[in-house]
């Protein structure tokens, strides 16, 4: 299998921390009178976007390490992390 | 009720997760050449995703619904649902089980039986398991229409053919890979859609300590001691002195042996994910990983529930309040109530398509375990047998279809005949409560014969609605709550005591009399035959060479010791 579930996962959760950063930044204050004064989704999205960029990481540094060895490792036949 | 303020942005999130679903599903299309690569991933899944999704397949609406509303009615107990049940459940199958169900190539649980006794165990547990399959992913589909009906004021029609949709084309396109590979998305949007949840709630009610205060209040004017909501053992010495009205042998007994071994170690749904691992090592490291967040599954699931009651009962500063039902709360609606309450526009995106996902992980799960179990045990095996493989891959495909089409209508059945679906349930209860006996004699005995497997679960399933029937829980007005025999021999304290102790006495029938009946009937099975079946008869796994961390046996006793901890701390 040649997808690193990573990828998509790391994609995903970015486009939504991105959206709800950018909606928190502009939404009103108002709004967060539900959410005990915590512009929550300012700071989740942060959170999400924090996590993304991890798992991207991982996904490329993967790849990488892929690139450099093609031996098998312990008792399987091909690493698809 | 009133509807929950959706705004455009909550849609947008939503229909970002569609696209990230359905494209996983076209990537993976291309992959699927051979009926193995449909069924069984082509067996190349790392442990770590193989692990998420031995959780996340478990990780449907009656999980996330149902573990908060156990929460709200009897507060940490429900903790031994994971401490006592999973847990210890996941770490035997990683050590002791999955050697056989991994080495013996089988395909299926219901092909294991089949290797180890005869056609007919295999065949009276395929069937029952691809009806419970489908009964259990309509029933997914309609708490999920049902809700989303309450919440957002969708059309009930509407929400079972968009999720049905859905769920159907990423499974047709990248089969077991593709419901495996969401199933991790998934995982990840629950963990992030809950979490902000949890630690709004506590916020809210002042920290733990504020809990806790709250809580005892709540136990006090009920009539219980004080700690009974936010303590999970203490109350457990007799029957009467908690809500749930279980004593600790029948917990331990009853929910941790019987019930949690006999889901995890041998329901396809979860074992189907293990089997499709990339060696053998990687199976055995699938359920043990999985534990690793179970463990902590009580903190995103339960404690919400138990906030929602400390907040509803004692007041907090946000003034949240369980929907009244029948002279007391509905439960059901402490988690979705939550997220209403608690998440402005934005963030109440994130939290309902947490929701969905959980629903559609329930459903995808049902029916890539019901298209394997119907293609290999059911048609391969007494429809069309010796077809070509690519006829086997186009078969799963076509049961995708049916499968799906047949829970929609159990959906629709579920909405006409709310107790039929208790019913059905009940039966599934009766069936899977002596199933762990026969897998533990069939792995660890090689005496155990065909004859003894099929008709020691018969005489197992019999005894479970036997006990049934001559019992009744506190406040029973139904025959579906047990009692129909006409005598009633005990009373139990509550519902979920009645149904441990028919596990018990399921299990120990099933115990006692395939035992019995293997030693009166021959064994016509070699010994040759047996080898990689039995425990006996199959050679040691060597482990040299694995790095201490990436051991299954190290890693469990690691899980196993944390659990313990837990258990304590919450004591």
């Amino acid at each position: 299998m040649n997808l690193d579930i990573r990828i998509p996962i790391g994609l995903m959760f970015g486009i939504i921390g991105m959206v709800l950063t950018i909606f928190g930044l502009m939404s009103n204050q108002q709004v967060y009178r539900r959410s005990l004064d915590i512009n929550i989704n300012l700071w989740w999205g942060v959170v999400l976007i924090i996590f993304s960029a991890l798992m991207l990481m991982m996904a490329w540094r993967k790849k990488c390490k892929l690139k450099k060895q093609t031996e098998p490792k312990e008792d399987r036949v091909l690493v698809t992390g | 009720m009133a509807h929950f303020n959706v705004a455009p942005i909550d849609y947008l999130i939503l229909s970002i997760y569609f696209v990230f679903v359905l494209g996983i599903g076209c990537i993976l299309k291309k992959f699927m050449k051979s009926s193995d690569d449909f069924f069984l991933s082509g067996r190349s899944i790392p442990a770590w995703i193989a692990g998420l999704a031995f959780i996340s397949a478990n990780l449907g609406a009656q999980e996330v619904i149902g573990m908060g509303a156990s929460g709200a009615k009897y507060g940490m107990m429900t903790s031994h649902f994971y401490w006592v049940g999973a847990i210890p459940a996941m770490a035997f199958i990683a050590i002791f089980m999955m050697p056989f169900y991994y080495g013996s190539k089988a395909r299926s649980v219901p092909e294991y039986l089949k290797l180890r006794f005869d056609e007919k165990t295999r065949g009276f547990n395929a069937i029952s398991f691809a009806v419970m399959t489908i009964f259990s992913s309509g029933i997914s589909m309609y708490a999920l229409a049902k809700l989303f009906g309450i919440l957002l004021g969708w059309d009930f029609n509407f929400s079972i053919i968009i999720s049905a949709i859905i769920v159907f084309a990423y499974i047709f396109m990248g089969g077991l890979t593709s419901a495996i590979y969401n199933e991790v998305l998934q995982f990840f949007l629950i963990v992030f859609g809950f979490l902000p949840l949890v630690l709004l709630g506590l916020k809210d009610v002042g920290g733990w300590a504020g809990l806790q205060q709250k809580l005892a209040a709540v136990a006090i004017s009920k009539g219980y001691a004080a700690g009974t909501w936010s303590d999970s053992w203490r109350h457990m010495g007799v029957a009467g002195n908690n809500p749930m009205g279980v004593e600790w042998f029948g917990m331990i007994m009853g929910l941790g042996f019987v019930l949690s071994f006999g889901y995890w170690c041998t329901d396809f749904l979860v074992v189907q994910r293990a089997m499709a691992a990339d060696s053998m090592s990687a199976a055995r490291r699938t359920p043990v990983i999985a534990a690793i967040p179970k463990m902590f599954f009580p903190f995103l699931v339960i404690l919400p529930g138990m906030i929602a009651m400390a907040l509803t009962m004692q007041g907090g500063s946000s003034g949240f309040q369980l929907p009244p039902k029948d002279g007391s709360y509905d439960f059901d609606m402490a988690i979705p109530m939550m997220l209403g309450h608690y998440f402005p526009s934005g963030m109440l995106g994130l939290g309902l398509t947490a929701l969905m996902a959980s629903f559609m992980s329930g459903m995808a799960g049902n029916v890539t375990a019901f298209n394997t179990v119907w293609t290999y045990d059911i048609y391969q095996s007494y429809i069309k047998p010796g077809q070509s493989d690519k006829h086997y891959l186009w078969m799963g495909r076509a049961a995708t279809v049916f499968g799906i089409a047949l829970s929609i209508a159990a959906a629709y059945v579920a909405s006409k005949f709310n107790n039929i679906m208790d019913m059905l349930q009940l039966v599934f209860a009766f069936v899977n409560a002596p199933l762990f006996a026969t897998f533990l004699l069939g792995m660890f005995w090689k005496r155990a014969t065909g004859h003894g497997a099929f008709f020691g679960l018969v005489l197992g399933t019999l005894a479970a609605s036997v006990h049934h029937g001559l019992t009744i829980p506190d406040g029973a007005h139904s025959i579906v709550k047990g009692g129909w025999l006409g005598i009633v021999v005990h009373q139990y304290p509550s519902e979920m005591a009645q149904n441990f102790w028919t596990a018990i006495f399921s299990w120990t029938t099933c115990f006692v009399m395939t035992i019995v009946l293997s030693l009166i009937t021959r064994q016509k099975r070699t010994n040759e035959e047996l080898g990689g079946l039995v425990y006996s008869l199959t050679p040691r796994i060597k482990q040299h060479g694995i790095a201490w961390y990436k051991q299954p046996a190290m890693l469990a006793l690691i899980v196993l010791a944390a659990t313990v901890i837990i258990n304590i701390i919450f004591w």
